[in-house]
């Protein structure tokens, strides 16, 4: 990692945060050959790499291809220079949400706001109220509501929510994240 | 054999039928499970895809407690072994004190392989089955150290001992969607398309799992494929306690296919083994 051109460039604060080496990549594409998203992406994942050596900050943290990454791992398992670019991805999506600019895709960063914020309130996924928190946001009520009641007839949705005795170690978790981020 | 069990949330809701029959074969096999006491969400995706911190403080709060029980953690959704692994690997100093164990890993095991055999009363016979093991329980492997992580065989060679036929397809390994099933489903019926239609490409008559991600969007999803697609996809996709479950005359194995989407029956019943 000595060869980035100053700390605070972008290769050398995603290596950082992503304990990886992306200036070991040279671009032989087998990431995004194996990528089971590329056709839905705006940026390619060995783009994204190229990308982040160039410092193009803003192109990465604004792209769909952040969100719509499924880290799955087939990119970092099979990568010659072992560049974890899964990793690559939570860095980048990190940093997008930290940035406070406007993001590449409207659902994903939702569906993670309501996942999180359930376990923030009872340690554990209480999924209808998850799923509501999330359509209030993105407003699509109908969608998937027969499956919602097909779920419940099968017994795979529960109606009383979980409850956990250490619910105040879990905000505390959540309380120095957040300390962290600003700090 | 005694083990911590962490559910994770996946188990006591949507993959309950994972739950069930995971209880029922230890059970069988002799396998002490005491669930760990009042674990937590592990974070799943959500927390590794938008905070650091988040993502290993949240598995290590269920490792702390794991490690006062000084048993291993058998942990069978694929999603929180993932995280649960990545989390210990993070902080070395939990590492040592617990075993973070997968479901097929386990039953695989020289003991409970053995046993598994010894106790097939139903032999799987004439069931062609396509393993499918998806991205989190082999990949990554410097976090897993799965060594045949593109052709993995744990769940092959229990289905083998149980009388069934597994078949040799290019798609064990590939990606489901995982957690994009809510918000981009597009995307997740289009890959979980291909798989199953790889399977039956393969002559498969159904599918086995050990992730409740990948069986939830293997099973809940074909109504609307087969719609938008215009011919009828209907795979049967179980998890892989499910057939071990029926292949040893499990009583309870009737409730779990209740909770299927794609009604595993008529397979079963016309394969004599329900």
């Amino acid at each position: 990692m000595k060869r980035h051109l100053t700390n605070h460039s972008l290769d050398a604060l995603v290596s950082r945060i992503g304990k990886t080496d992306v200036l070991a990549c040279y671009q032989c594409k087998k990431c995004s050959a194996g990528c089971p998203v590329t056709p839905d992406m705006d940026i390619l994942p060995h783009q994204v790499i190229r990308m982040i050596q160039f410092g193009m900050k803003e192109r990465l943290l604004n792209s769909k291809t952040i969100w719509l990454c499924a880290s799955c791992e087939t990119c970092t398992a099979r990568c010659p220079n072992d560049v974890d670019l899964a990793k690559v991805m939570d860095v980048l999506r990190q940093m997008a949400i930290n940035s406070g600019e406007p993001l590449g895709d409207s659902r994903v960063p939702f569906f993670h706001s309501a996942f999180l914020s359930s376990i923030r309130k009872r340690g554990r996924i209480y999924e209808l109220e998850m799923i509501a928190k999330y359509k209030l946001k993105t407003r699509e009520f109908k969608k998937d509501v027969k499956l919602g009641i097909m779920m419940f007839l099968k017994g795979k949705l529960k109606l009383l929510s979980p409850k956990i005795k250490g619910k105040k170690e879990i905000k505390d978790i959540f309380s120095q994240a957040e300390k962290g981020m600003t700090g | 054999m005694k083990l911590s069990y962490y559910p994770g949330c996946s188990l006591h809701g949507t993959a309950k039928e994972y739950d069930e029959s995971t209880r029922a074969v230890c059970y069988q096999l002799g396998i002490e499970l005491f669930e760990l006491e009042d674990w937590n969400c592990c974070g799943a995706s959500s927390a590794h895809c938008t905070d650091e911190f988040l993502s290993n403080a949240l598995p290590e709060r269920n490792l702390k407690i794991a490690a006062k029980s000084g048993l291993d953690l058998l942990v069978p959704c694929a999603a929180c072994y993932s995280r649960m692994m990545t989390a210990g690997k993070e902080n070395p100093s939990l590492k040592p004190t617990v075993k973070i164990r997968n479901l097929p890993e386990l039953l695989r095991e020289e003991d409970n392989f053995n046993r598994i055999r010894e106790q097939v009363k139903t032999p799987l016979e004439g069931l062609k089955i396509a393993c499918y093991y998806g991205c989190l329980l082999t990949r990554p492997p410097k976090i897993t150290e799965v060594k045949d992580y593109e052709n993995p065989q744990t769940m092959d060679g229990l289905v083998g001992i149980l009388g069934g036929e597994t078949v040799s397809w290019p798609y064990k390994t590939e990606c489901c969607g995982g957690s994009l099933a809510i918000t981009h489903t597009d995307i997740v019926k289009r890959l979980t398309r291909k798989i199953i239609e790889m399977a039956m490409e393969a002559e498969a008559d159904c599918l086995v799992t050990a992730c409740p991600m990948c069986q939830a969007n293997l099973d809940t999803r074909q109504d609307e494929i087969s719609r938008d697609e215009g011919k009828e996809y209907s795979l049967p996709i179980f998890y892989i306690t499910e057939l071990i479950g029926l292949a040893i005359d499990e009583k309870k194995s009737g409730r779990w296919w209740k909770r299927h989407f794609v009604d595993p029956m008529p397979l079963l019943n016309s394969r004599g083994l329900i």
